[in-house]
């Protein structure tokens, strides 16, 4: 039974961290209307720069607004692609997500282990002095908790502000905010940096949490993004009350229960991707019928 | 005022689909005129809005607002004096926010869209007071999506967004021509009444002749990106639709329409 409750908590703790990709993926596809596939290489960057950090010795809550920076410069260069040169929206981000993958390989090599000796967040003296009589498992849930949900009430807020609204509308109505008499072209790198920045402090808890960087960790990380997003909404398209963000938290542990319950069931993790693109297609074939015809971005 | 000198615009130049739209084109427009454009298809009336609001770049000439060269100018910066309402009732409102909300954010144009909170709930009698002088009933709807309204009110809460703050032109891109013929009258007629009340130099283009006629001060018909028609004053308070229709019908009649 403990084994199970373990295996719950984990897949909890992994539902969370992971949300912020989602959160980032919220914020571009969502309310921009933007695909950008940046996310698989900015996810692998926070986690470079942070595996390379901790390592160095840095103060582990540092690393996070460090990761967040890192992330921010992703999103604006695939912006800047974007607005300045021109270049299609799922061109910009698949340009700046190859670049990515070279940067991370100079950053931190193919692979990065942080060593059991370094303190994380999860094992930080300030960590251990609040959460210091729980097990690992149970700090690395709540820490991951408190992380997520503070941003959430952040993003919600940032919503609700003169800049917020105006984001909101960018990928609702162009004309209306070129109308508005504000640069929409800034408006959508804006949302890039903002998303990238979350994707990338997604990946410096993922480093946190496992304690190692791999240049191939971005992979998928977009779709799963996506996935979350759709699950997420779909799930709560008739709770007005439940807001885009606690959907999007609630998609990606739902559907990092659904690849744990896979496992589980004896997957070989070499398919996990596999299953991965198939669950989405899933996701995506079911929102089709639904809507009739209505597969606007599929 | 507004002042088109010389205006030449070509579309595709140098390529095998090039189309001069206008070829050394000038117009003036007085302040507090309320000039309806006609014209076919093609004639360069769209294009024309699109060269006064800095959409499309123009080949040579110059666009002065106020005495102010602003041909260089980019298209969001021209917009803060200018408000614009669009054929697509969907084009000048967000769907996805409230009535509160796209509200607030014509509200604050010309200011900076900070951190500051997005709704000021001051202003909630204000909007209040202005949707319930449209007379649609939208008062109290302000908490329901622009995307949940019939294309009249929306239309309506475009006009309103539009006219908010102080511009010194409105822009009416055939603002009626989606909507159905009552719906139509009332927007027309509320616009009328809003260009009054804010003395507002507007130029308005439409399909409808009876419009042009009736509404405002100058009538202007464009053919091929010239204007053979213009006038105003007393002339244009006794001009009928008939004769608009007849001059009308002749240029059809030679383009093969």
């Amino acid at each position: 039974m403990s084994v199970l409750l373990d295996l719950a908590v984990g897949t909890l703790t992994q539902g969370l961290i992971y949300s912020l990709i989602s959160f980032g993926i919220y914020i571009t596809y969502k309310i921009l209307d933007f695909p950008d596939l940046t996310v698989d290489g900015s996810f692998p960057l926070g986690a470079a720069v942070t595996a390379v950090l901790l390592t160095g010795g840095m103060d582990p809550f540092l690393t996070l607004p460090i990761a967040l920076l890192v992330g921010a410069a992703s999103g604006l260069c695939t912006g800047l692609i974007h607005v300045k040169i021109g270049v299609r929206d799922l061109l910009a981000g698949i340009i700046t997500m190859t670049a990515l993958f070279s940067i991370n390989l100079q950053i931190a090599g193919s692979n990065l282990t942080v060593d059991r000796g370094t303190s994380t967040i999860f094992t930080a003296p300030a960590t251990m002095a609040l959460l210091g009589s729980l097990p690992l498992l149970y700090r690395k849930l709540i820490v991951s908790f408190v992380i997520v949900v503070l941003l959430k009430l952040i993003v919600d807020a940032y919503f609700r502000t003169k800049n917020g609204l105006l984001l909101r509308a960018v990928g609702d109505n162009e004309t209306l905010v070129t109308s508005l008499s504000v640069d929409k072209g800034r408006m959508k790198i804006l949302g890039l940096v903002l998303s990238n920045a979350f994707v990338s402090l997604s990946g410096a808890l993922v480093c946190h949490e496992q304690r190692s960087f791999s240049a191939t960790m971005g992979t998928g990380q977009m779709v799963f993004g996506l996935a979350a997003v759709i699950i997420g909404t779909t799930l709560f398209r008739k709770v007005s009350f439940v807001k885009g963000t606690t959907a999007v938290i609630i998609g990606s542990i739902v559907y990092k229960a659904c690849i744990q319950a896979a496992i589980s069931f004896g997957l070989p993790a070499n398919l996990l991707k596999l299953i991965t693109a198939v669950l989405f297609l899933v996701i995506l074939a079911l929102g089709t019928l639904r809507e009739k015809g209505g597969a606007r971005h599929a | 005022m507004l002042e088109l000198k010389n205006v030449t615009k070509i579309y595709n130049p140098g390529e095998i689909t090039e189309v001069c739209v206008f070829r050394d084109f000038s117009l003036r427009v007085e302040e507090e005129e309320f000039v309806s454009i006609v014209g076919s298809n093609g004639s360069g009336k769209t294009s024309l809005l699109n060269i006064i609001c800095g959409s499309i770049p123009v080949e040579e000439g110059s666009i002065l607002i106020n005495g102010k060269d602003v041909t260089h100018e980019k298209e969001h910066v021209r917009y803060r004096r200018i408000g614009r309402v669009y054929q697509n009732p969907a084009a000048g409102t967000s769907p996805g926010l409230t009535i509160l909300e796209n509200l607030s954010l014509a509200d604050n144009k010309g200011k900076a869209y900070d951190l500051t909170r997005g709704i000021n709930r001051h202003r909630r009698d204000f909007y209040r007071e202005q949707l319930s002088a449209l007379g649609l009933g939208l008062e109290d709807k302000l908490d329901v999506k622009l995307g949940a309204l019939s294309g009249g009110q929306r239309q309506a809460v475009a006009l309103l967004m539009a006219t908010m703050t102080p511009i010194d032109f409105l822009i009416l891109d055939e603002h009626t021509a989606a909507l159905d013929p009552k719906t139509a009258e009332i927007i027309m007629e509320l616009t009328d009444r809003v260009i009054r009340e804010k003395k507002l130099t507007a130029i308005m283009v439409t399909h409808n002749l009876r419009y042009a006629v009736e509404y405002g001060t100058r009538l202007l018909m464009m053919d091929k990106g010239k204007s053979v028609l213009d006038c105003a004053g007393q002339k244009k308070k006794n001009m009928v639709v008939d004769d608009v229709l007849q001059l009308f019908n002749q240029i059809s009649v030679e383009c093969g329409n």
